[in-house]
Parts: C-alpha cells; sequence; structure tokens
C-alpha cells in the first residue's frame, strides 16, 4: 500500500516536471519564427479584429511563399498563435501573458484597438518582448517611454487636423469656427487634441465641442446646436457609430454645412449603408489602395486590394492592410538583426527605414510612426447612387477635386 | 452646463417634440415590461436584448430589398414565438421562485442573446433606411425626421390594440384575472401555464415591434440593450403596474427629461442621467413609502 503510494507520487512528480518542461520552449521551432496575438475574435471589437487577422495572415502567406525570412544564412517561416480576446482588456492582458511565459512567444503583433493594445503594452514590455502593432493609435501609447512597443500607422491626433487645415485653406486662409463632437474614449478623445492643436494653430474658433456616450444613437442634440450656430466645419469621431449616426441624422434633420470631416467611415461602410446621403463626406483614413506606394510582395496597394479582395472577399478596410504592414517590418528587422535576440530584433526595428505598400514605415523614439501622414478622402457618388471614396488631400495623392462648400440639402 | 435649449425658444420645441416621440417608442417597451411583470412578477432583464433583436430582423429584411416598415408587421409575429419559446425553457421554471432568482435567470438570458446576437450579426453598427424624409415646422426651425413619426404614430397604434385586446378577447382576461391572483384563476379554470407563455410572446413582440422602430429611427448593436432595459424598468416603476395611461406619460416624460439632459449636461451624460434620476426615484419612493408604513403603525 504504501509502496503504491510512493510509486504513485513519483509519478505524478514526472509528470508535472514534464507538462512544465514541455511548454518553455523558445519560440523559434525548426524553421518557424512563431508570433504571438491576441485578437478580438468576438465581442463588440470582432469585425474589425477579423479585419486585422485576415491582414496578418495574408501577409504571412505572402512572406513565406516568397521566399521566407532568412536569418544567418538559414530561411524561416512565420507562423502566428492566435488567442481571442473577446475585446476585453484584461484577457488581452492575461493572453499577452500566457502567450508569453507559457508558450515562451517572443515576437508580438499587435491586437485591434487602441485600448486593447493600452492593455497588453505593460506586459511585453515587462518582458522585453518586442510588439509591432498595427491598430492602436491612441497618443498615449506613445508617451510612456515603451521602449519595445512599434506602430505602423500615425497617432490619433493627426487623424483630422487636415481636415481643419483644408478648411482653413479653403477660407482663403482666414481662421474657422469648428464645430465638434467626440467620443468618450481613448482614440477619440486623442483626435479631439489633434484638432485643438489644430484650432490653435489656425487660430480658428471652436464653438461646439460635445462629448458623446459609448452607447451613442441619437446626436440629434448636437446637429440642433450646429443647425443654429451655423460652424464652417463638423468633426464627428465616435468610431462606426457614431459615423453612421451622424449621417442618418444629419440627412434627415437637412443640416448644411460646408465642410464635415469624420473618422471610420470605411469601417462602417458608409456609403453602402447610407447611399447617396454620405455624399461629401471627408474621412480620415490610414491607407487607401489609390496612393502610390510600392513594396516587393504585395506591389502597389491596388494590388493588394485586389489579392485581399480575391482571398477574404471583400474589399480590405487599412485595418487589414496596416496590419499586413506590421508582418512586413518584423521580416525586415529580422534580416537586419541577423539573430532571434529580442534585444537586437528590437534594435533593428527601432532602426526600420521602409516603404511598404501601406507608406513609408520609420519609427520616433515613442514607437509611432513619422513617416506616414493621413489620408482625407471624400465620399462622392454619381448620378446613378454609386458612392466611391476619393483621395482628395494631401494633395500629392489626390485623386479628386475636394468638393467644397458642400451643397445644402435643398440643392441636392 | 449649457442653457442653450432655453435661450432660443425654437430649440426647447425641437427638444420636447424629440423627447415626447422619443418617450412614446419607450413607454411602448415599458408597456410589455409591465404587463410581464405584472402578470408573472418577472423583471426582464433581457427586455432590451429582445428589442434589438427585433431590430435586427427588421435589419435583415432591409437587407433583402423589403422596406424595414414592414417588420413592424413581421417582427412581433416571429418575438411572440421567440417569447414563448423562452418561457418554455427558462422562464416557466423560475416563474414562481423568489425575484433574485428570475432577475438572475433573465440576466442570463441577457447575455446569452447578446452573445449570439454578436455571433450571427456581427459586432458592426447597423441600421435600416427608410427614407421617409423630414417634415419641416415654424417655418423650418423645428425639424422632425419622418421616421421618428412614423414610429410614434406605430407605437401608439400598437398600445391601443393592446389595450382593446385586453379588455376584449378571452385570453386578455385570463391575463388579467391570472394578474389579480393566479390561484383564483386556476381554480376558476384559467389555464394559467398558458396565459404565463402568451403574456411573455405578447411582451416579447412589443419588444420586436419597438426594436423594428429603432432599426428604422436609430442604429442597432447586439450590445445595444441594456439602456433600453433600463429605461422600462425606470418607466414602469415610475407609473406602477397595469397602468397604461401612466406608462404612457412617463414614458413621454422621460423621452423629454433624457432630451433636456442631453442640452444642458451634454449627450455623455444623457444616459448617465437616467440613472440618476432612476436612483432619485427610488430613494423618493422609500421615503415614500416609509411615511406611509409609520402612518400605519
Amino acid at each position: 500500500m504504501k509502496i503504491n503510494r510512493i510509486i504513485l507520487s513519483f509519478i505524478s512528480a514526472i509528470a508535472i516536471l514534464f507538462s512544465t518542461s514541455v511548454v518553455s520552449f523558445a519560440k523559434v521551432v525548426g524553421d518557424k519564427i512563431v508570433l504571438g496575438a491576441a485578437i478580438s475574435l468576438t465581442g463588440k471589437y470582432s469585425s474589425n479584429g477579423v479585419h486585422t487577422q485576415n491582414g496578418y495572415n495574408l501577409a504571412v502567406e505572402r512572406i513565406n511563399s516568397m521566399g521566407g525570412v532568412k536569418v544567418g544564412g538559414k530561411t524561416y517561416k512565420f507562423d502566428i498563435i492566435y488567442y481571442d480576446d473577446e475585446s476585453n482588456p484584461k484577457r488581452a492582458a492575461q493572453l499577452a501573458e500566457r502567450l508569453i511565459s507559457q508558450d515562451g512567444v517572443e515576437f508580438m503583433l499587435g491586437p485591434y484597438s487602441s485600448g486593447l493594445t493600452k492593455a497588453i503594452a505593460p506586459v511585453t514590455e515587462k518582458y522585453g518582448v518586442p510588439m509591432v502593432e498595427a491598430n492602436g493609435a491612441s497618443r498615449s501609447l506613445f508617451t510612456k517611454g515603451y521602449k519595445y512597443l512599434f506602430a505602423v500607422l500615425a497617432p490619433a491626433n493627426l487623424y483630422l487636423d487636415v481636415a481643419i487645415d483644408l478648411a482653413v485653406e479653403k477660407n482663403n486662409g482666414k481662421p474657422v469656427r469648428i464645430a465638434q463632437a467626440f467620443e468618450q474614449d481613448a482614440f477619440s478623445q486623442d483626435v479631439r487634441l489633434g484638432i485643438l492643436d489644430a484650432a490653435k494653430r489656425t487660430g480658428s474658433e471652436i464653438i461646439i465641442d460635445d462629448k458623446l456616450p459609448k452607447e451613442l444613437n441619437d446626436m440629434a442634440a448636437t446637429l440642433v446646436k450646429v443647425k443654429q450656430m451655423k460652424p464652417d466645419v463638423l468633426v464627428v469621431s465616435g468610431h462606426t457609430k457614431g459615423a453612421l449616426t451622424a449621417i442618418r441624422q444629419i440627412a434627415e434633420m437637412k443640416v448644411d454645412v460646408p465642410m464635415l470631416a469624420m473618422t471610420h467611415c470605411d469601417a462602417a461602410k458608409l456609403s453602402k449603408q447610407h447611399g447617396k446621403n454620405s455624399q461629401y463626406a471627408l474621412c480620415a483614413s490610414q491607407w487607401h489602395k489609390s496612393l502610390t506606394y510600392k513594396d516587393k510582395f504585395f506591389g502597389t496597394g491596388m494590388k493588394y486590394a485586389a489579392d485581399f479582395e480575391k482571398k477574404f472577399k471583400y474589399d480590405p478596410p487599412y485595418q487589414s492592410a496596416e496590419s499586413s504592414a506590421a508582418l512586413l517590418v518584423f521580416k525586415d528587422a529580422f534580416e537586419r538583426a541577423n539573430s532571434f535576440d529580442k534585444k537586437k530584433v528590437r534594435d533593428a526595428l527601432a532602426a526600420t527605414n521602409m516603404q511598404t505598400f501601406y507608406g513609408n514605415i520609420k519609427f520616433a523614439e515613442g514607437g509611432q510612426n513619422v513617416d506616414k501622414p493621413m489620408v482625407l478622402f471624400q465620399v462622392m457618388c454619381d448620378d446613378s447612387g454609386k458612392c466611391e471614396n476619393k483621395v482628395v488631400a494631401p494633395t500629392k495623392w489626390a485623386s479628386a477635386k475636394l468638393i467644397h462648400p458642400i451643397p445644402s440639402w435643398s440643392n441636392r | 452646463m449649457d442653457f442653450m435649449v432655453f435661450q432660443y425658444p425654437m430649440i426647447t420645441v425641437q427638444a420636447c417634440l424629440d423627447g415626447i416621440l422619443l418617450g412614446v417608442l419607450f413607454a411602448l417597451i415599458a408597456y410589455g415590461m409591465a404587463l410581464q411583470w405584472g402578470v408573472m412578477n418577472i423583471i426582464n432583464i433581457a427586455q432590451g436584448d429582445l428589442v434589438i433583436l427585433g431590430g435586427y430582423i427588421a435589419y435583415f429584411m432591409y437587407l433583402y430589398g423589403i422596406h424595414p416598415a414592414w417588420g413592424v408587421i413581421v417582427s412581433p409575429f416571429i418575438m411572440y414565438f421567440v417569447g414563448v419559446g423562452i418561457y418554455k425553457l427558462v422562464i416557466n421554471k423560475v416563474v414562481d421562485r423568489d425575484l433574485f432568482i428570475s432577475i438572475l435567470a433573465t440576466f442570463g438570458i441577457s447575455i446569452l442573446f447578446m452573445q449570439l446576437m454578436n455571433f450571427a450579426f456581427g459586432a458592426d453598427v447597423v441600421l435600416a433606411n427608410s427614407g421617409y424624409g423630414t417634415t419641416f415646422l415654424f417655418d423650418s426651425n423645428v425639424v422632425l425626421p419622418n421616421s421618428k413619426i412614423f414610429s410614434a404614430v406605430v407605437s401608439i397604434a400598437f398600445a391601443i390594440c393592446l389595450v382593446i385586446y385586453m379588455k376584449k378577447s378571452k385570453l386578455g382576461r385570463a391575463i388579467r384575472a391570472t394578474a389579480q391572483n393566479a390561484r383564483a384563476a386556476k381554480i376558476l379554470g384559467v389555464d394559467t401555464e398558458k396565459v404565463y407563455a402568451a403574456t411573455f410572446g405578447i411582451n416579447a413582440a412589443l419588444c420586436g415591434v419597438a426594436g423594428a422602430l429603432i432599426s428604422i429611427t436609430f442604429t442597432i448593436h447586439p450590445y445595444m440593450g441594456l439602456p433600453y432595459t433600463i429605461r422600462s424598468f425606470m418607466i414602469v416603476i415610475v407609473a406602477g403596474l397595469g397602468n397604461l395611461p401612466g406608462v404612457a406619460m412617463s414614458g413621454m416624460g422621460l423621452g423629454v427629461f433624457e432630451e433636456f439632459a442631453d442640452y444642458i449636461l451634454g449627450t455623455e451624460f444623457r444616459i448617465g442621467s437616467v440613472f440618476l434620476l432612476l436612483v432619485l426615484i427610488l430613494v423618493y419612493r422609500r421615503f415614500k413609502l416609509s411615511r406611509k408604513r409609520e402612518y400605519l403603525k
């Protein structure tokens, strides 16, 4: 009886030993570089989470089929371990911890949204794991002194300040009167800070400054004020629900404003959901397929869009494009570092200076990409009601001329 | 704080009209809740989620090229059976237990519905366009989207139909009898089980109507149900059970209150102000009740 017990405890001790040693191997296995990512596959960010995952997958497939990553004379292929973070920051942080300490992942890709990236960044930082993220634009990510965080996208405060410059330019260089409504979340509030800076720079005046709730589905009050005070520009940022609600109610209440600038238009499929009512809206975008950047993996933006559409059966939103770009950045950094040492890869990432189909990428001290300006597109519809997004600013990439001021509802 | 709403009389009028139109819609949802609360003594936390599900039905009709206004007919029809289904699966097991159990059960249903809707329809914010245009009043100083007017008219029509049905029909009488005294009704031959199922079904159907109207006037999203639950809860506790004019009045009152809170405190406090009002009313009611109790002593 006693011997039985001793044997049993011996076996279980060995079993425990095995189970712990099996999981803790470094994550370059054979010819595979294993990256980790917590992505929102369920929960409120799930649609953008899927865009992100599709972007990652397309790039992994493309890089692997075009020769993979060459480090130390050997060729490696990318592989990604995904976990579903359920759109929940706490869960995302746990999963990052699990990816690093249990699965042994040494290189991370970012989740979707600023909030979740904020939750994960302290974890990757603690373990010194380089993370290239493509979907966290909040300015606060880049002011914390993180050393291992790199973002391929422009920070949120640059989303719409171009629009204010544009409005001032159209007003013959004279300051404009701005009405703005922003959701109460990290991202939208950063967009707001950008507008405040732009207003200060141009001497413009902010006459309406509304905050929108998370459960936003009615912004009639703001629009009534806009009707009354007649600003030159109306700026709205509240993710997809903000964009959809604004367009619906502007059309229903026939609010005339010379310029309407928003975020998240393509994520909201604005022109599909609202058709002609969305016409003339100006939208901030990280990327547009008509931009003329190039790389050897995807070619041009147009080609990327075509390949993406072929595989996933929809037009790529910028969330997918920037996610694909993150993989290109990783590949480039591994090859320059010529090593899998986390510190060396981190230093190589910091020294990144490259062009991808998505745009130029060069990281500032804080980790944000400073070499890629935002673009503004305008929704333009033809007589048959078919709408298209056309880039109108900056002028270098403009494929159409800005229509300004927006024709009044009575003349449409 | 911004008192612009009082500086321009036209904005005051606008806020009142917007609030009333909105309030009528809230009252419809609240009436369903009051009915089901009164008959079965169950506070349905999943009320808002039933509303959103009804909205998705109208949205899908819209996607397939049918005018979303037909959702007002189709959605309650489907939702009635959804409601009866929920009753048979879950509610009948908690109907005579204490309130806490039923709150937990409906809370569970609410979470389940949110996740299922997210799974089935995706997390995108969607809406159905009615293309109804706009009504201008007072020299076009006051603007009312026709979709809001439509939703108020439909809500009122459904409420009236329901009142008549409750008064005249056999089932309506049985429901009212069960609400008054379930045991006595049972003794007198009312199949209370059937009445409960029908009541829950009618409640879900009303939610379906409201949801279809919301998809036409606002936006829907799998996680947007809770504010509608809170609003209807609040309307019901103000108006009391089985008091339709009360529900209508407190619904409109809440709508107007929300609009003014929106203008004065800012849109970000819109839902917050509803919660605050709820707390105030509960405290006031307790205060009033405790005075009554003293009187009884």
